[in-house]
């Protein structure tokens, strides 16, 4: 018998288990869960390393390092000494934040991490404990709602990732000299840009942002303008769990790809023109 | 297909119960309304239920069926027996318990008086008119059959039993109804912020999985509507903008 019953809930409800199903509600918030992990692991390690980021040679700059700073900060720390602070940790802040407070990913975490619930008709654990719940409304959750200053920022890293691609074209042959050229390297970043791009342009603030806060679209010119882009906006909306998935593994095989290179683990297959 | 399933369903009423098995004879096409009408016609009459359409129209057959808040006259047997050709029914754990699988729901009711109806202003010209493209995106919202199958799997409502401060996705739905409708004149983000409890959704989205109507609840729904909470709440940059740009202030 589960650990709590729809009756202990309120009074005069059923006697019976809150949870009852029998099919395998847990395939996906383990899936998340395991996912999810492995970037965040990944990511962090990479995060902290400040190294293996950059293959000049073949233009190809890592998405967790662009775009490149003109500074470093310094700390001392107890044990290490002196030690610049990876860039990576403040440029992170972006896409982490961006993600982190996304309508998805808070969807999928609530359920996987938090347990919130856990799946559909699936009692919630330590039901006693859970019983004042807030959910937005209250710290930490209610800052989720400045969502849309973080796609502000993410809009702009869009911009700074598209020059990253073009610098991709950029290739060195064995002297030295660049060329237009196109690489295993280039493709990757293609395909990386264009899932982030349909992943932050999928998101409900933008969707709200463009049209989806007018009441009226038949009213003006504007209104009217705003209804076709909402509806275009809404189309990729709809399909915004996918992007957001696909474009956070883009990211992971992006910069495992430059990680690798710059190791001299693989080589950078390409074409120069 | 199997010729002959067995239905647990619960018997009782919130004092006590307990689920109780009954054999049932299988046609194509059964749902699990047909093995309860089958159960009440020759083993046992006293087995309370509601039902009014029997074709999803109605909202009435609303149960937990393997645990699976659903309309019963939607449900196919052959999707929920399993090796065993056991189902489990079981009234909607939300409310109050009746008798067997009926269900108290007027909290439900109690809540939809609180939301005030689409208020028109009497200026606007007669006979009111409204343009294709407006009605489409409520229309969506009208489809609600009011089932209370979202009232039911809402966490806020189910676990949390927090019905003192959230009215629940059905009911986010039809403010949105009216929200978005291009002829009402009344803002209904104060209400939704605060009586309202939009901020006790966490948008898990089991109300929008569910919908026998295939309403999308919290993607057009639950989170345009927080959005527009934010507009007022949240965003002062973007109230400021509105402000120098001479926004007219909504109704
Ligand atoms: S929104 Fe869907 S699930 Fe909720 S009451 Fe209406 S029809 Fe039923
Ligand atoms: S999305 Fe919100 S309203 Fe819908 S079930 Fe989840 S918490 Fe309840
Ligand atoms: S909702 Fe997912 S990025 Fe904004
Ligand atoms: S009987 Fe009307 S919806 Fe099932």
């Amino acid at each position: 018998m589960p650990s709590y019953t729809a009756e202990s809930r309120e009074e005069g409800r059923a006697r019976l288990p809150i949870g009852a199903r029998t099919d395998n509600w847990w395939t996906a918030p383990l899936s998340f869960a395991i996912v999810f992990g492995l970037f965040v692991v990944y990511v962090t390690y990479r995060m902290f390393e400040n190294a293996h980021y950059e293959v000049h040679a073949s233009g190809l700059l890592s998405p967790l390092y662009s775009p490149l700073l003109p500074f470093k900060f310094e700390v001392n720390l107890p044990l290490l000494g002196q030690k610049m602070i990876s860039p990576a940790i403040y440029i992170l802040i972006v896409p982490m934040s961006f993600r982190m407070s996304c309508y998805y990913y808070r969807k999928a975490y609530y359920r996987a991490l938090f347990q919130d619930p856990l799946a559909c008709g699936v009692a919630e654990p330590m039901a006693k404990s859970r019983m004042r719940y807030t959910g937005e409304r209250a710290l930490p959750f209610v800052a989720l709602n400045f969502h849309r200053y973080a796609f502000y920022a993410a809009a702009i890293f869009i911009f700074i990732l598209g020059y990253d691609v073009l610098l991709a074209f950029r290739i060195e042959d064995a002297s030295g000299v660049p060329h237009f050229g196109i690489g295993v390297g280039t493709l990757i970043f293609i395909v990386n840009w264009v899932l982030l791009t349909g992943y932050t342009f999928g998101c409900h603030s933008w969707r709200h942002l463009i049209g989806g806060g007018t009441d009226c679209y038949s009213c003006t010119a504007i209104s009217r303008t705003r209804y076709g882009l909402w509806q275009k906006f809404s189309l990729l909306n709809s399909k915004h769990a996918q992007w957001a998935w696909l474009s956070m593994i883009s990211v992971g095989i992006a910069d495992l790809y430059v990680n690798l290179v710059s190791r001299g683990t693989i080589p950078d297959l390409h074409i120069l023109f | 297909m199997r010729e002959e399933i067995t239905l647990n369903v619960y018997r009782g009423n919130s004092e006590s119960g307990d689920e109780k098995s009954y054999p049932v004879k299988t046609f194509p096409g059964m749902v699990v309304l047909d093995a309860i009408h089958q159960i009440q016609a020759s083993q046992d009459s006293t087995l309370a239920c509601r039902w009014n359409c029997k074709a999803a129209k109605c909202g009435s057959c609303s149960a937990e069926i393997n645990g699976k808040p659903r309309l019963m006259c939607k449900s196919r047997i052959e999707d929920f027996y399993g090796e065993d050709g056991k189902i489990t029914v079981h009234p909607l754990k939300t409310f109050p318990l009746i008798k067997d699988l009926v269900c108290d729901v007027s909290w439900n009711y109690k809540k939809a008086e609180q939301i005030p109806p689409l208020t028109i202003s009497p200026e606007t010209p007669r006979p009111l008119r409204m343009q294709q493209i407006d009605v489409e995106r409520v229309q969506e919202f009208r489809k609600c059959i009011e089932c209370f199958l979202c009232q039911d799997v809402c966490h806020v409502l189910r676990d949390h039993n927090r019905k003192d401060s959230y009215f629940g996705p059905r009911f986010m739905v039809k403010i949105a109804a009216l929200e978005m409708h291009p002829l009402d004149t009344l803002d209904r983000r104060k209400q939704l912020k605060n009586e309202g409890g939009i901020g006790f959704c966490n948008i898990t989205k089991c109300c929008e999985e569910l919908c026998p109507e295939h309403i999308h609840i919290t993607d057009n729904a639950i989170i345009p509507l927080k959005e527009r909470v934010v507009d007022d709440y949240f965003d002062p940059i973007g109230g400021l903008i509105r402000k120098v740009l001479g926004a007219k202030p909504r109704p």
